[in-house]
């Protein structure tokens, strides 16, 4: 066991700390301006599509190294690398891994650049953790594809020009997996209809899209007929060991602490209320067993082994610290938890209660928990699977 | 970045594995631990010529060297098949001798422990139960050479030829003392009290004008306090890595059974009322396998988070393996609480490990204040 990074990889840790000590205002400073600039340095330094190889304008970061940035990142909360968000979590892998060299070049620079967004045609409003039921159709006619259907909880579908879309092409294949094709769609189309929807935080993330007879050029189908499932799993296998989102836990709870110092309920500061420091102290304890958890992963990526299903432990604990820690902040604020941005009595402008009411994204976004307990028990532990 | 074992260690892992199961299997198991002595002269022969009994010894004394992390790979082994043995007790005894004993006193004692003739254990908790250095009572003498009291929650008391006693000859913090005190000097006695595991036992040492020299006291003075949080320490995450190789077995047991049973024409393990607490063990079982094996790695390296450490891996594991032992007997339903049947061994050691160098409780506590609350 050695937990130290090699040489290199502790030069790279001080190149990117030092670039955010240059580039990195504190937070209240953030400005639009500050924005534009940042997008173009970290552009320039290769820290965007950092894990996709260079061949396609990725940085051809290791492993190792895009583990050091992320964390590096987290700790500083830094932007995001990258505007583009849904392109680089999941139209790009697919893209790098099933695209025509004609599809990659027109697509990846604008992702990286984040000239436009992307969004996720997935989930239908009766294909939610049963994905592969999907229902919205496409028929070929000549050199298009007619689309009709609907997609439902679709992030970011009111901003985007672009859309990755799951269609069934075949309604009879011997097994429904294989009836899907994947189709990358221009949200100006005529026959789209984006209706946001908001959500319980009062905010307007997702939408649902009607399509109606909307036709898209052959030249656009990603992968083969029949391939979209295994086009968009290559991009889950994507998600990784969980490690960034851990620094981010780390300084959540960090300012939990805070919170219980200075909040007084019950006529004394809840940091002295034994409950409350039980409470912070577990899921201090779980945030560090995911962090650890994702080093065994990471060590597993490092000796060349695949990573499996076993990334769903570190989902199941994020999952569960999200709403915890929501929990716990307004709990520690007693009669204060209540209140909401805009009241005087409320600490930190109510920043507490949003995050109270934020968590769904994501802990029901990439597979609800009950879907990842089933993923552990029928793939890890080899139970029957469920009908 | 390396958080896995080295070849050597898996090498040992399937050594230990292989031993425990051509040698202690749970039927054997099951009639070690239901002896007087509560466990096999036979089968500790024949670890101390494996070298677990030397593994953290220096190597003049007889010893492998090695660390809390090697130990970790052994004992997860052990705690897989519930091996009955005083093998914690005397490491630890071992540890405190090696860090705070002159060479006088770890040549006194070192190769007797390495080669098996002698089995050590720690005395440090008091009726008062209390954890840590605060919690040591046991008044000698100013001198420190006449001591009478008791201790009590005392592992493997029955069986221990040493015993390391925490005590103070004074009321100041640099009166406290570890001293190395043999179950045959005049004065002790030493007895195991009915417990609920069988396969551990626990009790109580005596002390009754018992005459202490200066070469039976370890150490200097003043740093007694710290050494004996450090042992309590190595004493949890030793306790945790049994308590994941238990929580792995119950957890194998119980998935083979819910494979097997059919019930509505279906094994029960079709079922997400079974499926999902078993992947709830298996998330928290890998959980407690990371804190544990970091814990051991800080404690060798004498990193500055060990303390921590130490703590997080044995307060999860306390309250993972009691939930784990419990819903292990109810997926198996009548079954699993019947005397013959495996599933109870396992609930009981996680009765047995809770409390052991202090519980969930005590070491979610020390989390939090350690963390600045």
């Amino acid at each position: 066991m050695d937990f130290n990074f090699t040489p290199e990889e502790e030069a790279f840790r001080a190149e990117v700390r030092q670039f955010l000590d240059e580039n990195l205002p504190p937070e209240g400073e953030r400005d639009l301006a500050f924005m534009t600039g940042w997008q173009q340095k970290v552009r320039e330094k290769g820290w965007v599509g950092f894990s996709w190889p260079k061949q396609v304008g990725g940085g051809g970061g290791s492993i190792a190294e895009q583990v050091i940035l992320k964390e590096e990142m987290a700790r500083r909360k830094a932007p995001p690398l990258g505007n583009c968000f849904m392109g680089l979590a999941w139209v790009g892998p697919s893209l790098i891994e099933y695209g025509t060299e004609e599809q990659k070049k027109r697509f990846i620079p604008e992702i990286l650049d984040g000239t436009y967004q992307w969004c996720t045609g997935y989930s239908e409003p009766d294909s939610g953790s049963d994905l592969a039921s999907l229902k919205c159709k496409a028929v070929r006619e000549g050199d298009e594809y007619v689309v009709n259907g609907q997609k439902t909880w679709t992030s970011i579908a009111m901003w985007s020009k672009w859309m990755i879309l799951l269609v069934r092409t075949d309604m009879d294949a011997e097994h429904r997996h294989k009836g899907i094709t994947c189709l990358l769609v221009e949200m100006d189309t005529p026959g789209i209809t984006v209706n946001p929807i908001k959500n319980m935080s009062g905010g307007t993330m997702f939408a649902e899209v009607f399509l109606d007879d909307v036709r898209v050029p052959v030249e656009n189908r990603l992968g083969e007929e029949g391939e979209g499932w295994r086009v968009t799993i290559t991009a889950l296998a994507h998600e990784r060991s969980g490690i960034a989102e851990v620094t981010s836990l780390q300084r959540s709870l960090e300012s939990i602490r805070e919170l219980a110092r200075s909040c007084v309920r019950s006529g004394r500061p809840a940091a002295e209320d034994p409950r409350i420091r039980r409470r912070i102290a577990e899921a201090d304890a779980r945030i560090e067993a995911m962090r650890l958890n994702g080093f065994r992963f990471l060590t597993k990526q490092l000796r060349g082994e695949k990573l499996g299903s076993e990334t769903s432990i570190n989902k199941l604990l994020r999952a569960d610290l999200e709403v915890e820690l929501g929990e716990l902040a307004l709990e520690i604020q007693g009669s204060r938890g209540p209140l909401a941005r805009g009241a005087d009595l409320v600490p930190d402008d109510g920043k507490w209660q949003h995050f109270a009411l934020s968590w769904a994204e994501v802990v029901i976004g990439g597979g609800t928990p009950n879907i990842q307990k089933n993923i552990i028990a029928e793939r890890i532990l080899g139970l029957p699977k469920d009908p | 970045m390396n958080f896995g074992f080295t070849e050597e260690q898996e090498l040992l892992r399937s050594e230990v594995r292989k031993f425990l199961d051509d040698n202690c299997p749970l039927e054997e198991v099951r009639k070690i631990s239901e002896s007087p002595e509560g466990f096999s002269r036979e089968v500790w022969k024949q670890i101390a010529e494996l070298g677990w009994l030397g593994l953290t010894v220096p190597e003049e004394h007889g010893g492998a060297d090695l660390g809390w992390v090697d130990l970790v790979v052994i004992l997860e082994e052990a705690g897989r098949t519930l091996f009955p043995s005083p093998l914690i007790s005397t490491t630890l005894a071992a540890a405190a001798i090696r860090e705070s004993g002159s060479a006088e006193q770890q040549a006194r004692w070192l190769p007797r422990i390495a080669d098996g003739s002698a089995i050590g254990t720690l005395a440090l908790l008091e009726a008062d139960d209390i954890q840590g250095a605060e919690g040591i009572r046991l008044r000698a003498t100013e001198d420190a050479t006449l001591l009478d009291g008791e201790k009590l929650f005392v592992c493997d008391a029955g069986a221990a030829d040493l015993f390391v006693v925490a005590l103070r000859s004074g009321d100041g913090p640099m009166d406290l003392r570890l001293a190395v005190v043999e179950r045959g000097a005049e004065g002790v006695a030493s007895e195991d009290l009915p417990g609920i595991d069988l396969t551990k036992r626990l009790g109580r040492v005596r002390f009754d004008g018992v005459r202490l020299a200066p070469e039976d006291l370890l150490g200097g003075g003043g740093h007694a306090g710290a050494v004996t949080t450090r042992l309590q320490d190595l004493g949890a995450v030793a306790v945790a890595a049994e308590m994941v190789g238990a929580a792995e077995a119950a957890l194998q047991l119980t998935v083979g059974y819910s494979q097997e049973r059919v019930q509505f024409g279906q094994p029960i393990g079709t079922f997400q009322g079974v499926k999902h607490p078993l992947a709830e063990m298996y998330v928290d079982i890998e959980s407690f396998r990371s804190l544990v094996y970091y814990a051991a790695w800080c404690l060798d390296e004498g990193h500055e988070d060990a303390a921590l450490a130490a703590s997080r891996a044995k307060a999860y594991a306390s309250e993972a393996l009691a939930r784990i032992g419990i819903d292990a007997i109810q997926l198996h339903g009548g079954i699993g609480y019947t005397w013959e049947y495996d599933a109870q061994l396992y609930l009981k050691r996680a009765k047995w490990a809770r409390p052991m160098f202090g519980d969930a409780d005590y070491h979610y506590e020390r989390v939090a204040s350690l963390g600045g609350l």
